[in-house]
């Protein structure tokens, strides 16, 4: 095998080694990294900073533990950007491993802002059948949801009281890392024309931009990009900070960025070994 | 009977959720809401079904000793083990703080997250060895992703032009191409939803 074989021919080893390395020589040493906000995720933002004190906005939390680093970040962010401005939350979960997902964040962010369970944000639980829960909570929330997920009928909470249907709230943002998305917007959307923007993960970010321009989702969080592009909104918007370690994402930043410029390099170090042996082939 | 009663039931439902669609009416609501209970109900016995379909494979995979039934073991003894803890009377599994969710948060996350991290590893692999510019689309192919993925990079004064390529290739090209896979999808669907209603496919009754 000659010189330029051995180029197109790494070990993968060594390719694992060089990610590893690179991924903790950037968690020692972490830089800034510059961050274009894009009009999609602005969209959401501003969406929320339009509602007034006391209007719910809805939450579907989809997404497993799996998902945690790109999407946990947004669900923290538009939580407390949510309750400092007095903003009331449902939130549900159509994962079968979100439940603590949700907990975790609503447990954590309601106490930072003296929060009560019920009266400033309920949180239905889980229920399977993602198609099915939407297309019931589009009826009633108390169809597929008689009680919250901490056992109480949900028409003893004081903030369900007048909220019936999608039609109480004034958007829902579906975080997510699998199909439930697409039910959300052929549901809740498509049935029940409510206004919805969805946060997904990096790889499936691609796959909703055309919802994105026809309008039926009026935002979308894509990836830890996203996430960090929000965290921003939300740190220059004063809800969050850096002082108290809440800017998961954007801290992630410059290991994505250093591990990118790596995978990139490894495919133009393959590439000159593909060019460079074809080109000696074809003198041979 | 074993046949005409499933057809009946699937095409009358069938029929009757296409039209209560189309032509909102309060009785229409009504048996909609009515029919909503009915599938949440007939998921439960799905879930049921599931939870005794893994535990009877795993179980026969044990007894058979075929390879890998010592993942079957541990397959048995987590669910069963997470099913005991969950359903243990007189303690609150679902807040935080008790052994459901201890278990969930420094057992199961760990695991996942671990699991995923993985990746990471392997699609700097999986990329170094299949962006090669063998041919023109590959080329198109290679060049995209170096686009999209240099968009995560600051480049200075060449982010903003990268940004806008970026934004192009997501939303031009790729809207087009799934655009045209999510309507071959909503028509396959609709295809596939008729012939069962009409009863031209009849394979979810099971075997003759």
């Amino acid at each position: 095998m000659n010189f330029y074989e051995q180029i197109m021919n790494l070990d993968r080893r060594w390719v694992y080694l060089v990610i590893g390395l690179v991924v903790v020589i950037t968690a020692i040493f972490p830089f800034d990294v510059p961050l274009y906000v894009t009009p999609e995720v602005r969209s959401v933002y501003d969406y929320v900073e339009s509602l007034n004190p006391g209007e719910v906005l809805m939450i579907g939390v989809d997404y497993a533990p799996e998902a945690m680093a790109e999407l946990h970040p947004m669900s923290y962010a538009i939580t407390r950007q949510c309750f400092k401005r007095d903003i009331k939350l449902l939130l549900c979960c159509l994962h079968q491993n979100g439940p603590g997902m949700v907990e975790q964040v609503i447990s954590q962010v309601s106490k930072e802002y003296n929060k009560v369970n019920g009266v400033d944000y309920v949180y239905l639980g889980y229920k399977p059948y993602p198609s099915i829960t939407i297309l019931a909570m589009g009826q009633n929330f108390r169809i597929p949801f008689p009680e919250d997920y901490y056992g109480t009928p949900l028409d003893s909470l004081p903030m369900m009281g007048g909220i019936t249907n999608y039609d109480n709230v004034k958007a829902i943002l579906n975080i997510s890392a699998g199909s439930a998305t697409e039910y959300w917007i052929n549901y809740a959307n498509g049935r029940y024309n409510a206004m919805l923007a969805i946060g997904v993960t990096g790889v499936m970010t691609s796959d909703y931009y055309p919802f994105l321009q026809s309008g039926q989702i009026f935002g979308l969080i894509g990836g830890m990009k996203g996430a960090a592009e929000y965290e921003h909104l939300a740190e220059k918007g004063g809800y969050i900070s850096r002082e108290k370690d809440q800017l998961s994402a954007y801290k992630s930043m410059p290991i994505q960025t250093t591990t990118h410029v790596v995978v990139i390099l490894f495919i133009v170090i393959g590439n000159i070994g593909f060019f460079l042996s074809k080109r000696k082939k074809s003198r041979i | 009977m074993r046949k005409t009663l499933p057809f009946a039931l699937v095409t009358g439902v069938g029929f009757f959720m296409l039209v209560q669609y189309f032509i909102p009416r309060e009785e229409f609501e009504i048996v909609y809401e009515w029919s909503l209970d009915w599938i949440i109900v007939i998921g439960c016995f799905a879930m049921l079904l599931g939870l005794w379909s893994l535990t009877m494979a795993s179980v026969h995979k044990v007894q058979r000793k075929t390879p890998g039934w010592g993942y079957s073991i541990i397959t048995l003894a987590g669910l069963f083990f997470m099913l005991f803890v969950g359903l243990y009377p007189g303690q609150a599994s679902l807040v935080r703080g008790s052994i459901f969710m201890l278990l969930f948060e420094y057992i199961y996350i760990p695991i996942q997250a671990t699991m995923f991290s993985l990746l990471a590893f392997y699609i700097a692999s999986a990329a170094y060895r299949a962006f090669r510019a063998r041919t023109v689309l590959a080329t198109i192919l290679l060049l995209s992703a170096v686009i999209i993925m240099l968009r995560l990079i600051p480049l200075g004064p060449l982010s903003a032009i990268n940004q806008w390529l970026a934004n192009f290739i997501l939303t031009v090209p790729n809207m087009a191409a799934k655009r045209a896979f999510w309507i071959g999808v909503g028509l396959g669907a609709t295809a596939t939803a008729l012939k069962i209603m009409l009863g031209i496919e009849r394979t979810y009754m099971g075997r003759d």
